[in-house]
């Protein structure tokens, strides 16, 4: 999106489809045909590299969330943020076993949901790598799900033994999709490493606006090297939200289909062509939806991007 | 782990304050009516205090290690484990501290109790009522619910401040049975703090209170 276009697109809310192709095009994603948002927009996909197959842009993190023990109402209300967000369009739930109660959580809203759309992400976290499949096994149970799709291996603990039972599982069919993950910039060298030398699907790593130190060599790599991307914390768990609430949304962010800075915050990392979904995790439905709807609309450019970033460094 | 240092307190926060304090909640309902009698057991250890001698403080050790186990499981196992993973360890560290109690102050009944002898004897008792009488109030002083309130002998952390509170009563300080309340106290204020909760100093102030209590029944008295 170029930023010359500021006035005419604020005044033109309604996007050409030919025009949202191009700017779906920029960012190697393409508009799904079936499932919508709650504004009624197509969700917009970007496919995994290993295999093609299509993923929406928005997913749903389950870190802090979904850790709500055995609180029944809670159990019920992140049943209901599933509800809307499968409603939505939704399909990749990511979790782990180092999340507390969130993997049974997530189960029991399974359980009373129809999600045939499902792809399910968790993780494998355990110093032992003998250990290793008793705990996927005992996160497969939790989630109750046949397979999983993806299996990561958290924080890279122990990642030589466990990266040699995922793809032993890989093989096997016991789940679909390999990958690794870091956060908050951790031990981006090693990662890099890994990157270099492992047959992965997925990678998994922080990127947000404000940080942005993947770009440098992560994501260049991971589309050398045909890995999907998955962007945890998107909002710096809450923090860039309520920093940037405080200031009115700007003027462009209605050029890139944006009602809220959560939208915006969200479509500058999904934009990034290499990256393939990120996953905010959130209690509220009416959030989830608001996430949902980053996953929609039209998508800014590089040149958009960083004027997006120039922009929240000022405020 | 590696990296530790680019670590901070939030990085090992696995739960939200709404969801931290609505355990409380459950918990709450799930023992009612144990909190009636773990009062009554805290109102019978403020008489011991006061009391003092080698029965009272076997009888006040003996409370406290029975505080111990209930919180280690039906708290920290029976509850706290379904949103910490560590709470097991946690579990393991008050059950060692009941042991201990168990072992100084009924078998060889070495915690002899001087109530109000000293100023740091009667920071004691200040920390025992502290933990019986203001600590279940902070709670629906800060705006929540009364079913959120944090028992003595049902919560940790007013079992924890009481402990020191009986401890700061005895004669000379046993520091072995000081360690996992410290630690405790570390780890609630860090939680506490990192929730940005507004009572986080609360626990860490009484060990700090405990603490220097301890060390001034260390000091030689001046003699006239």
């Amino acid at each position: 999106m170029r930023s010359g276009r500021t006035s005419s697109m604020q005044n033109s809310p309604s996007f050409s489809r030919r025009q949202l192709l191009r700017s779906l095009a920029a960012t190697g994603a393409t508009a799904m045909l079936a499932p919508a948002t709650a504004l009624g927009q197509q969700v917009v996909t970007k496919p995994i590299p290993s295999t093609g197959e299509a993923i929406p842009l928005v997913g749903l993190g389950s870190w802090i969330t979904f850790n709500v023990g055995n609180d029944p109402v809670a159990r019920n209300s992140c049943a209901e943020v599933m509800r809307a967000f499968f409603a939505a369009g939704g399909r990749l739930i990511d979790s782990s076993p180092m999340y507390g109660s969130s993997q049974k959580v997530i189960g029991y809203g399974l359980a009373r949901l129809n999600a045939q759309s499902l792809f399910s992400a968790d993780k494998v976290w355990i110093s032992s790598g003998t250990s290793g499949p008793a705990q996927i096994e005992a996160s497969r149970q939790a989630w109750g799900v046949p397979r999983f799709d993806l299996v990561q291996v958290h924080n890279l603990l122990s990642w030589e033994q466990h990266l040699r039972t995922l793809s032993a599982m890989k093989a096997a069919g016991q789940l679909r999709y390999v990958g690794i993950t870091t956060s908050e910039g951790r031990r981006h060298g090693e990662f890099e490493r890994i990157m270099r030398t492992q047959p992965l699907d997925f990678v998994q790593a922080t990127y947000n606006i404000v940080d942005r130190e993947l770009e440098g060599r992560i994501l260049p790599l991971a589309r050398e090297r045909g890995m999907a991307v998955i962007i945890n914390r998107p909002f710096r768990e809450g923090e860039l939200i309520k920093k940037l609430q405080r200031h009115p949304l700007p003027g462009w962010a209605a050029e890139i289909d944006c009602t809220s800075w959560a939208q915006v915050l969200l479509k500058f990392i999904v934009s990034h062509p290499a990256v393939t979904c990120a996953i905010p995790a959130t209690t509220r439905v009416d959030h989830v939806q608001e996430n949902m709807g980053a996953a929609a609309g039209r998508m800014p450019d590089a040149a958009f991007r960083a004027r997006m970033a120039a922009h929240v460094e000022t405020l | 782990m590696s990296e530790w240092w680019t670590y901070s307190l939030s990085d090992f926060l696995l739960f939200s304050p709404r969801t931290y304090y609505r355990l409380f909640e459950l918990y709450n309902i799930a023992v009612w009516p144990a909190q009636i009698v773990m009062l009554a057991l805290g109102i019978a250890t403020v008489v011991l205090l006061r009391r003092a001698g080698a029965g009272a403080a076997r009888a006040a050790a003996g409370i406290l290690a029975a505080c111990w186990l209930f919180v280690a499981s039906a708290y920290l196992i029976g509850h706290y484990d379904t949103i910490n993973w560590a709470a097991r360890y946690f579990a393991a560290g008050f059950v060692i501290q009941a042991v201990l109690l168990v072992w100084t102050g009924v078998v060889r009944n070495r915690l002899s109790l001087q109530p109000r002898a000293d100023s740091a004897s009667r920071a004691g008792l200040g920390l025992f009522l502290l933990a019986l009488i203001v600590e279940p109030l902070i709670a629906p002083l800060l705006g929540r619910p009364w079913t959120q309130a944090e028992v003595f002998g049902i919560a940790p952390d007013p079992t924890i401040v009481a402990t020191l509170g009986v401890l700061t009563s005895a004669e000379r300080p046993h520091w072995h049975l000081l360690v996992v309340p410290l630690l405790w106290c570390a780890l609630s204020g860090a939680t506490l703090w990192t929730m940005q909760s507004p009572e986080a100093l609360v626990v860490p102030a009484a060990a700090v209170v405990g603490l220097i209590a301890a060390a001034c029944k260390t000091l030689p008295v001046p003699q006239p």
